[in-house]
């Protein structure tokens, strides 16, 4: 079965604010900094915000953004640092690299490519970390990237919420 | 308005340049961290810029724990009331025989001629949240340097050890947890002062104790305290109990492993010990001693060897 690419409707977006950009990605990594205590499993909301916008708006993300909010994650979470910032620029280059095909599929289907490239994201993280003599954090760790690509809907349709209200209010407009 | 040129003439240096660039860069900090140490000023400026972030993070909770605690039954309270009186009946029972009990030890102390035990004089910290890093075990707490804090100091909680202060940063401190993989505590089990390293598995909840012979007599239930030969934790803290033994006649070690006493990942209170001042003095290196060099040096450090 083919998707019909064609009968969709396409709704076209104003431009995308860079301090909209700004405020999503501050917001997803404070919800990194949350005290989620020993619950494993968790998206990696910054990696998500990243890859948003990185398929989004590949012109306003770039790699040097997203290493420098690695180097912040892991200093934050005592990790190794340059762990999450080899990740992050991994994940930010393939998700550039991959924005024009992605967006051409329905939703589920991105989030079906949105998932491959945060579980590719994580398994960078375990090859460092394992090289590096850090313990195997066991499978449940991977449910995030799950987590987040079921979550890729959500986040699409409030990340683009600004993009779709219309620009000037009419109050005399009949709808 | 967008006014700048067309696109492809300014686009800077191609995409795979910079993730060479940047992953470069990464790695090289990776191996600086992990190999050197050398990236440490780096660390405690990138968690000075995080903090505000961080506080950000933590108020919701922290407001939300405030309603919650305003608004704790008063049924609760009153049942709480009674048990800690009971507790503290039972525990003044106790602090009786243990008065009597210090006194008798310092006499004996003293007729042995036996070095005092100082007290260590402790920090009290409140656990901030577990690191968000999923391959070791630490947790944040809210003192740092600026609190006195060092590396190395031990950290305990009601129950016995719940890990070591590994990193200090002005107004945080990291907290490697003794579940930790890479951690490593100088036990002896209570019952008959088998000496003992218990390492952490890194799963979280477990110890191992290693390199303990196949007829060591280690029994399932054995408590472990600390034995304090290493001089970073004080001797007789509790740190676990052995919960399960496995002997192979295959191997020569048994395979032993225990549950942490402490609340490793339970608590939010815990209690930073200072160092500990009168520690026997460290032995001096043999390179470092041409006091009376009337000897040829290789004789020495082979006596030393």
């Amino acid at each position: 079965m083919a998707y019909q690419f064609e009968d969709r409707p396409q709704r076209i977006l104003l431009p995308a604010r860079g301090g909209f950009i700004a405020v999503t990605i501050l917001v997803a990594l404070v919800l990194n900094l949350l005290p989620w205590r020993d619950v494993t499993g968790l998206p990696d909301w910054t990696a998500l915000a990243l890859v948003f916008w990185c398929i989004h708006q590949p012109r306003k993300m770039g790699i040097g953004v997203a290493w420098a909010l690695g180097i912040i994650m892991d200093a934050a979470n005592g990790a190794l640092l340059g762990q999450h910032a080899l990740a992050y620029s991994v994940l930010t280059f393939a998700s550039i690299a991959f924005s024009r095909r992605i967006l051409w599929f329905p939703i589920w289907p991105q989030a079906l490519h949105v998932f491959t490239l945060l579980f590719s994201c994580q398994l960078i993280m375990v090859l460092v970390r394992t090289l590096s003599g850090g313990s195997f954090p066991g499978l449940l760790w991977f449910s995030g990237s799950v987590l987040a690509a079921l979550l890729w809907p959500v986040v699409t349709f409030i990340f683009l919420i600004p993009q779709r209200l219309p620009e000037s209010i009419d109050e005399t407009r009949p709808l | 308005m967008d006014t700048s040129p067309p696109p492809f003439f300014n686009r800077g240096p191609a995409p795979l340049v910079r993730l060479a660039f940047f992953g470069l860069l990464a790695i090289l900090l990776m191996v600086l961290d992990a190999r050197f140490r050398y990236a440490e000023p780096l660390r405690q400026a990138l968690v000075l810029a995080a903090y505000p972030l961080q506080r950000a993070a933590l108020a919701p909770a922290q407001v939300a724990e405030g309603i919650i605690d305003y608004f704790t039954a008063k049924v609760q309270l009153e049942k709480e009331n009674a048990a800690l009186r009971a507790r503290a009946l039972q525990s003044a029972k106790d602090l009786v025989t243990l008065e009597s009990l210090t006194a008798e030890n310092a006499q004996l102390r003293r007729l042995a001629d036996a070095r005092e035990r100082l007290p260590r004089s402790s920090t009290f910290a409140e656990i901030q949240y577990a690191g968000r890093d999923a391959f070791s075990r630490k947790v944040i707490v809210d003192k740092g340097a600026s609190d006195g804090l060092l590396p190395g100091l031990a950290v305990i909680d009601d129950i016995g050890v719940v890990g070591q202060v590994t990193r200090v940063h002005p107004m945080l401190a990291e907290v490697t947890l003794i579940t930790d993989k890479d951690h490593a505590i100088p036990v002896q089990v209570a019952r008959n002062g088998l000496r003992a390293v218990a390492f952490g598995t890194g799963d979280g909840a477990t110890l191992d104790l290693r390199f303990i012979a196949a007829n060591a007599d280690v029994q399932n239930g054995d408590t472990l305290v600390t034995s304090g030969i290493d001089g970073t934790y004080p001797p007789g803290l509790p740190v676990a109990r052995v919960s399960r033994i496995e002997r192979d006649a295959a191997y020569a070690f048994a395979k032993i492993t225990c549950v942490p006493a402490a609340g490793t990942d339970r608590h939010r209170q815990v209690l930073v010990l200072s160092q500990d001042v009168n520690l026997a003095p460290q032995p001096a290196p043999a390179a470092d001693a041409p006091t009376k060099s009337t000897k040829p040096r290789h004789s020495r450090t082979r006596r030393d060897g």
